[in-house]
């Protein structure tokens, strides 16, 4: 046997370190987060099944570009710090992506290691690093160009526009960031929760980079407080709009106003924004569902489920009118929210809610579906089922079938060019929109994506504005 | 912080006005639109309707009832401390046209949102008719202010220890027989919005009211504050606070306001016993 082949036998005989968890029948009662990370020992043996390819694919396969192989190799070699720095180099949030990314459909998905075992465990060696930088670094700061005079405001302090910022901030450009809500963060902060982002790490990262100079303005919500033309008046340069999907998608069926019946964003933004797991601690309240009920099967749905369980519920179901095969969620997400007792009921839709006198839900009528031919997105279409009515009781109702378009700030902006979704028209290599000065990425040109979807669009828009501060438009 | 730099008690301390540093928001703010402050770090964000503004000074004026844990936590705020988040201005600003005899009714603390609006649509150039009212002398607020921004101004309460004896709706009735009344902006506690819409509807009169459902950010993204408006769904924090009168399904906006009465009760509770 060749030598190369002699290591990759070696290497292939590691199995893929497990990331320590919760069990089950704990956590599903607490908000603290689910896998506890990685030992440096382990971080070190997972390291060990990288096998440095020369062409790797995992790096084609991040939407950043991180260099996968490089900062493995750090970490195999105990450098840890050295492993975080590379990092950064193209990703301002590792400890949060190494949380959050869906690795199976990305970088792990094309690892050659995984063609005939599991792949190698990028996301939690990613979130080692950053967590153990986050730790145990001396928070020394990024290097930084020399001040270039000029001003970008970012709107929105979501993945994209932090992104945005901790780029434009290293090369050289004075950056505000301005955020609707009382802190900053973004869908980390109101929209993921605490058991599986806990909130102490993003508000570590935004202020890493309040050090490195980002000025971070709450409370300011542009299209209301401020317009972007007043912006550019006040003396900005540029202008990021990376403002996020941000309004709720309803189900369009009788009943929707019963009390009990909640947009995923409202329930998620009262538990994880407002704190209200902690009521009365905190002042803000939420309903807790003993017969809970979620619609919808993506990453939010899974945390509306997960969210619910660990606020008492007796029951909760996912109710998802396509098949397991469809579902949008995450796979690690699916498998915590099933090993946590939510319960999946698939080919399944409502047809309408019904409450009681007081105007509070106690149930709701379904139908049963089967899947037809493929429809515009691919997927299988749900077709009802005749004669497979059926009543399900419940008290309290998460609708998480996905987002659309706030018109709040592109109604103050009408040059910018919308498509008939509402979300902004953006050139996908760089961002820039229909008005001058103005770019715009993440989920208001793309619609519900993921948070490094989002942070590559911002990534592409940082290089883009900073051609044109040098260059112009 | 937004500090507060006016503190007056109304109504014997049950209703409480603040003027609060806000430069960004007074120098846009428009009779009509509203603002959503939290206390500290623990506190729920609450959504209240502007009173007043000043952009010169550069300071907003909001005027609350004390019903709750949150507005009891505003009470106890001195003149020099402040609010730790204060956004805005949110929602849509009041129309303000010149249409002829105007009608502007009040009640309660509703009387407070009136105000601005009241002052607009007269300096607008319209012949504006203000009603207010309370359940007695006591409760009774802002009357010299809306004299001032009005025209005329009537004041009624429900157990005659002030001005008409009687509902406002009593008053707004005989405007509406005997004027050409071309609209009547209608504030306050729900059943009487609920109950000025419904007469003004007999007479034909394009009403408006001001609606105060519960919410979170005020910017569209939670749809906690969805009320039902001619049979549709529309969040009063971006599409409103303002709808048209005649088609607000008040008992469902009732019953929504009720969703976390429970909790509510079992928060105040604690804080009234903290703090007795």
């Amino acid at each position: 046997m060749a030598e190369e082949e002699v290591k990759k036998a070696k290497k292939e005989a590691i199995p893929r370190q497990k990331m320590p968890e919760q069990a089950p029948e704990v956590r599903r009662r607490n908000f603290k987060e689910v896998p506890t990370g990685y030992t440096p020992e382990t971080a070190i043996l997972e390291a060990q099944r990288c096998l440095q390819c020369k062409k790797p694919g995992c790096v084609e396969g991040c939407p950043v570009q991180v260099d996968i192989p490089g900062f493995i190799n750090h970490i195999k070699e105990g450098d840890f710090t050295g492993a975080a720095r590379l990092l950064w180099q193209k990703n301002s949030l590792p400890a949060v992506c190494g949380r959050v990314c869906p690795q199976e459909v990305q970088c792990e998905g094309v690892c050659i290691v995984g063609k005939k075992g599991q792949p190698v465990a990028i996301g939690n060696l990613e979130r080692f690093a950053a967590d153990y930088e986050r730790i145990n670094g001396k928070g020394e700061l990024p290097p930084k160009a020399p001040p270039t005079g000029k001003k970008i405001a970012v709107v929105g302090s979501g993945p994209s526009g932090l992104t945005v910022a901790g780029d434009l901030i290293a090369k050289g450009h004075e950056v505000t960031v301005l955020e609707a809500f009382h802190k900053p963060g973004g869908v980390l902060v109101y929209g993921i929760p605490e058991f599986r982002l806990p909130k102490e790490i993003v508000f570590s990262e935004v202020a890493f980079m309040e050090k490195q100079g980002v000025k971070l303005e709450c409370n300011s919500v542009v299209g209301r407080t401020v317009t972007l033309d007043e912006l550019f008046a006040q003396g900005y340069d540029a202008v990021y709009v990376g403002v996020g999907a941000g309004l709720p998608t309803f189900m369009n069926i009788p009943g929707e106003n019963l009390i009990g019946v909640l947009s995923a964003n409202e329930y998620l933004t009262r538990a994880n924004l407002m704190k209200a797991y902690l009521f009365p601690e905190y002042d803000t309240p939420i309903v807790k569902g003993k017969n809970v009920v979620v619609l919808g099967a993506g990453n939010v749905a899974m945390d509306s489920a997960r969210t619910a369980m660990r606020l008492g519920a007796d029951n909760v179901k996912i109710v998802y009118r396509r098949s397991r095969q469809e579902m949008p969620a995450r796979a690690a997400e699916i498998h915590h929210a099933e090993e946590e007792g939510i319960e999946f009921f698939l080919l399944t839709a409502p047809t309408r809610f019904l409450g009681d006198e007081k105007g509070r839900i106690t149930g709701m009528e379904c139908l049963k579906m089967e899947l037809g031919e493929p429809d515009q997105s691919g997927r299988r279409r749900p077709i009802p089922v005749k004669g497979s009515e059926f009543k399900m009781d419940c008290d309290l109702v998460i609708v998480a079938v996905g987002a659309g378009a706030n018109p709040l700030l592109t109604q103050s902006t009408p040059e910018l060019s919308l498509n008939k979704r509402g979300y902004i028209i953006a050139d996908p290599e760089t961002g820039k929109t229909t008005k001058k000065g103005v770019w715009a990425g993440g989920d208001i040109v793309t619609g519900s994506a993921t948070v490094i979807l989002a942070m590559g669009a911002g990534r592409k828009a940082a290089d883009s504005i900073h051609n044109y501060l040098k260059w112009g438009w | 912080m937004f500090k507060i730099v006016k503190r007056e008690e109304m109504a014997g301390g049950t209703v409480i006005l603040n003027e609060i540093e806000a430069p960004l928001i007074a120098g846009k703010a428009k009779p009509g639109q509203f603002v959503i402050l939290k206390a500290n770090e623990t506190g729920e964000r609450i959504p209240l309707t502007m009173a007043d503004t000043d952009p010169q000074k550069g300071t907003i004026t909001v005027i609350y009832m004390v019903v709750g844990k949150s507005t009891a936590l505003f009470k106890t705020l001195k003149v020099g401390e402040g609010y730790k988040d204060v956004i805005g201005p949110l929602g849509k600003p009041t129309h303000v046209e010149k249409v002829g005899t105007v009608v502007c009714v009040g009640g309660g603390t509703g009387v407070a949102v009136l105000h601005p609006i009241t002052r607009a649509l007269k300096e607008a150039g319209n012949h504006v008719i203000a009603i207010i009212g309370a359940r007695n002398k006591g409760l009774l607020i802002l009357e010299e202010q809306m004299k001032a921004a009005s025209t005329e101004l009537h004041v009624c309460t429900d157990d005659g220890s002030y001005g008409h004896k009687g509902f406002v709706t009593e008053v707004l009735k005989k405007m509406l027989e005997t004027k050409d009344v071309k609209l009547v902006v209608g504030i306050g506690p729900v059943p009487m919005m609920k109950f000025v819409s419904k007469m003004t509807k007999e007479f034909n009169v394009k009403t408006l009211v001001s609606l105060n459902p519960i919410m979170i950010d005020g910017t569209g993204m939670c749809g906690g504050c969805r009320v039902s408006i001619g049979g549709e769904t529309k969040f009063a924090c971006v599409d409103g606070p303002e709808f048209d009168g005649h088609q607000v399904d008040y008992d469902g906006l009732m019953q929504r306001l009720q969703a976390y009465c429970d909790e509510e009760k079992e928060c105040y509770g604690t804080f009234c016993k903290l703090n007795p």
